[in-house]
């Protein structure tokens, strides 16, 4: 069958009409297959769920037990008739159980990558390049100028600069799934072993990844006793951005302000961003992996969704590949 | 190159002055000669490179890339520079593993390629430098490298590292050159300090405090002599066995925008004084503004009408050789004996001797500061008769004492999250004064400013921005300013010039918020009339369109 009859844009999202079911729908819908677990793609109030255990999980954990009626936990690899179609979940590498989805009738199989990466991330499992007629990839990065670097270069300018600067607070802003616990992986495989301190909104995320056998040794809240004052000098604590413009930043001594994202590798933003140490540390893939990841699958056809479609597709049609943007709404392509 | 770049890097986002030294100074500890000689230099902008057209670096990058996916990456970016550095690919196959080529190479290799072989240079050294380091790199050659740090505070970082007196980096600097090798040797602590052997080099300068609250109940004001403090910028002239030089307080060298006052120093000796525009004393002619003396700031070279338009003099204060004696260990009162002498027979139109002002009492000094005799004058100075000539600050010799400050009450209109320690608070202000618009009371914003307040009053000001925002732009809030609501704050600054740059047609020099005044309402701020009568009757030259500097 023609892929666009199988799978196709609608405002509350992808859609599979033989299938009846929604791919990371934006609003409430029967039933939903979802890719992972960050709320912009895993939102609460539909009837019936179909994720990974660990995306049910962290559904479960950030909206509580009610955040579905029924759910169904995907294993991966294995493949699930729903409807007139059969879908399937294969690793994505983007966070802890986040997967793409690859939807089949008859001869034609479409892949729904959701928000992926291909290097190495010592907290999820890598991504499994799958073949199709369609790939469906998200765009984040989608332009030449991102060539994210290697993650050691960059936990080692935080190692640096906590030598340097002992006496101030390393003030980490990291987004609560994925990033936050990737940092703290990253700087235990460096030898860090000192305590890290965490915001109050990373909790019970670092705890959920520690029951997976994630772990991310000595975490400590950040919280301050009464009248103590110097305790987090020297120290690295982790939270999500938006603390960090927030009272709750005043408690620390002279901190120096980091953020780990794939954005800071432009200066400008980081600038904006009142960033004095950038650590250019991202969940999505950079331009040479989207574009080496098409040439890997050998797609008929790219399909783009959030981020910067205009470039890929460009680039697509100077390979030969026949591409276009879906313009799907509703998907934060900033928040990384 | 790589510690360089990181280097630059770091400094570009460090907003807190001791953080930037600390920066440089574990740099140039842990870089080798001539590396860190290069870095020091193009720091302190004292680096000359040929400078590669931006049309050439575009042409590169094409060669390699689709010109949509460039136009797409640099309309991101919005910085040439940073654009190619980011999309760069070395070619396919090309990708070996590059040992991290240094400074001193690239730097070599630029200065010794002829002009014929700069583009194939620049493709070979972007192939072989990654992200950080090309962006450094591109930098240098499009001489568009802005980091932020004053030469000061590279000399800083420099006395730190080798546990010395800024005043003797600054008396070196000027007679060295890239790439110091002789200055890190000595900061090393591995040889003596370099000998010079230009003469006409910069001294550091000698600088006064501030009168405190009781700093003059204690003195006798016979010890003291009293002279005005002359609102133009303050320089040193150096002419040395036949070198001639002028240079800022700070030692930058300015003598290419001063080609009149350098022809006409034909004394041998080295001088202190204030860099002013208009006519001397000994021509009978005013002295003029701030404002026309900047005119003749910032630029490298000066234009024949700019010299007649904005004649330049210096207004003698003190003279630190006189030929080539070293007369600074000797009372001011000799040292100005000399210059008296050396002013006399110096070129009338270019050099007069600062006046001094006599007085019997503090009060009767503080009476003449409150209302000095010419408008060009910001205060007054006080030196002790017998005060050797001594670099940098120290209490107790030289005190300023300035005319109060001017001040009006204006409103808050917009604020912003302030840098550093400051970024969980809105510290950066723009406030406004009442004006008629179409008949109506509308505010202007008529400056900004972002210190002047205690703690406690940031934490005050800070909550009234988080509860009265009625608009975010970005990172910039606008804060409720009607009649009977709003902030008014006591604006304090250093003076009051026209421009057209600014909306409200006025400027402020160094704008302070000195006091909140929680008990007025906006409706009782001033208005935009009282701040243009504060300049004073507009002058000629004043009505004058001017080039921002
Ligand atoms: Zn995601
Ligand atoms: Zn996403």
């Amino acid at each position: 069958m023609k892929p666009e009859t199988l799978l196709y844009p609608t405002p509350k999202g992808l859609y599979c009409e033989k299938g009846g079911f929604y791919i990371d729908p934006v609003q409430p819908v029967e039933r939903a297959l979802i890719t992972h677990g960050h709320a912009d793609h895993a939102r609460a109030g539909h009837t019936h769920v179909m994720a990974t255990r660990e995306t049910l999980d962290i559904m479960r954990i950030r909206y509580g037990d009610a955040f579905c009626i029924s759910s169904e936990a995907a294993v991966l690899g294995a493949r699930t008739s729903i409807g007139d179609v059969t879908a399937s979940f294969h690793p994505a590498g983007h966070v802890l159980g986040s997967a793409q989805i690859a939807v089949e009738a008859g001869a034609t199989r479409i892949v729904v990558s959701g928000d992926y990466k291909r290097r190495r991330d010592p907290t999820c499992l890598s991504f499994e390049p799958v073949p199709c007629d369609v790939f469906i990839t998200e765009a984040t990065f989608g332009l030449p100028v991102f060539h994210h670097p290697d993650d050691r270069g960059e936990i080692a300018k935080l190692l640096t600069s906590l030598r340097q600067f002992p006496e101030r607070a390393h003030l980490v802003g990291a987004y609560a799934l994925g990033k936050a616990q990737r940092i703290i992986a990253l700087l235990r495989e460096a030898g860090y072993d000192a305590p890290i301190f965490i915001h109050g909104a990373l909790t019970n995320l670092c705890d959920y990844y520690e029951s997976q056998g994630i772990p991310l040794g000595d975490i400590r809240p950040a919280t301050l006793a009464p009248g103590e004052k110097q305790s987090f000098a020297g120290a690295v604590v982790i939270g999500p951005p938006s603390a960090f413009a927030d009272k709750w930043a005043r408690r620390f001594p002279d901190p120096v302000a980091i953020f780990a994202s794939g954005w800071m590798l432009v200066r400008q933003r980081a600038k904006q961003r009142g960033v004095e140490l950038p650590m250019i540390i991202s969940d999505h893939c950079d331009w040479p992996e989207l574009t080496e990841t098409i040439n890997e699958i050998k797609p008929g056809q790219v399909w783009v969704t959030h981020g910067r479609e205009e470039a890929l597709v460009r680039w697509c049609e100077l390979q030969g590949i026949s591409a276009r943007p879906l313009h799907l709404v509703g998907y934060d392509d900033e928040g990384e | 190159m790589r510690a360089f770049a990181e280097l630059l890097d770091r400094l570009v986002l460090t907003p807190q002055r001791n953080a930037k030294i600390k920066l440089m100074t574990d740099y140039f500890r842990a870089a080798p000669d001539p590396d860190r000689g290069y870095a020091l230099a193009a720091i302190a902008g004292t680096l000359t490179l040929n400078v590669v057209k931006p049309n050439v670096l575009r042409q590169l990058v094409l060669e390699r890339m689709d010109e949509v996916l460039f136009r797409y990456s640099y309309d991101y970016v919005g910085d040439l520079a940073e654009t190619i550095s980011l999309v760069w690919d070395p070619p396919a196959g090309g990708k070996t593993a590059i040992a991290d080529l240094s400074l001193g190479a690239v730097v070599h290799q630029l200065e010794t390629t002829g002009r014929a072989n700069v583009h194939g240079l620049v493709r070979n050294l972007l192939d072989q430098l990654e992200g950080s380091s090309r962006f450094a790199f591109l930098k240098l050659i499009t001489g568009g490298l802005r980091i932020g740090v004053s030469a000061r505070l590279v000399k800083q970082s420099l006395a730190d590292m080798g546990d010395a007196d800024i005043t003797e980096i600054e008396t070196l600097w000027h007679g060295l050159s890239p790439p110091y090798t002789t200055l890190f040797r000595w900061l090393d602590g591995k040889s003596d300090k370099p000998e010079l052997d230009t003469p006409a080099v910069f001294h550091a300068v000698m600088l006064a405090t501030p009168v405190g609250d009781n700093d003059l109940a204690g003195l006798d004001p016979k010890d003291f002599a009293a002279e005005w403090k002359w609102d133009g910028i303050r320089v040193q002239l150096a002419n040395v066995g036949g070198t001639r030089r002028l240079y800022s307080r700070s030692g930058d060298d300015i003598s290419g925008a001063f080609p009149d006052i350098l022809e006409a120093a034909d004394f041998e000796g080295i001088l202190d004084g204030e860099l002013l525009v208009g006519g001397t004393m000994r021509t009978n002619r005013a002295t003029r503004t701030f404002s026309d003396l900047q005119q003749r700031l910032n630029r490298k070279t000066v234009t024949r009408k700019m010299l007649e338009e904005y004649p330049a003099f210096i207004r003698g204060y003190d003279l630190l050789f006189s030929g080539r004696r070293d007369i600074r260990p000797d009372s001011f009162l000799t040292r100005r004996a000399e210059l008296a002498a050396l002013i006399e027979k110096a070129e009338p139109s270019r050099f007069d001797l600062s006046p001094l002002v006599p007085f019997a009492s503090w009060e009767e000094l503080d009476r003449l500061r409150a209302d000095p005799p010419d408008p060009v004058i910001e205060g007054i100075m006080l030196k002790r008769l017998d005060s050797p000539y001594t670099s940098g600050r120290s209490k107790g010799p030289w005190f300023k004492w300035k005319r109060e400050p001017y001040n009006v009450d204006a409103v808050l209109m917009y604020a912003q999250r302030g840098h550093g320690k400051r970024s969980s608070y809105y510290s950066d202000f723009t406030f406004g004064v009442w004006t008629k618009d179409d008949g109506k009371d509308v505010l202007v914003p008529v400056g900004k400013a972002y210190f002047g307040f205690t703690d406690a009053e940031l934490e005050v000001l800070d909550r009234y921005v988080r509860n009265n925002t009625i608009e975010r732009f970005g990172p910039v809030r606008s804060i409720r300013a009607e009649p009977d609501h709003g902030f008014v704050v006591e604006v304090a600054f250093e003076g009051i010039n026209f421009s057209s740059r600014h909306k409200s047609g006025v400027a402020m020099r160094f704008p302070r918020i000195s006091r909140l005044r929680t008990d007025k309402l906006p409706q009782d701020a001033d208005r935009l009339e009282t701040l243009l009568a504060m300049i004073g009757p507009p002058e000629e030259d004043l009505a004058q369109a001017r080039e921002p500097i």
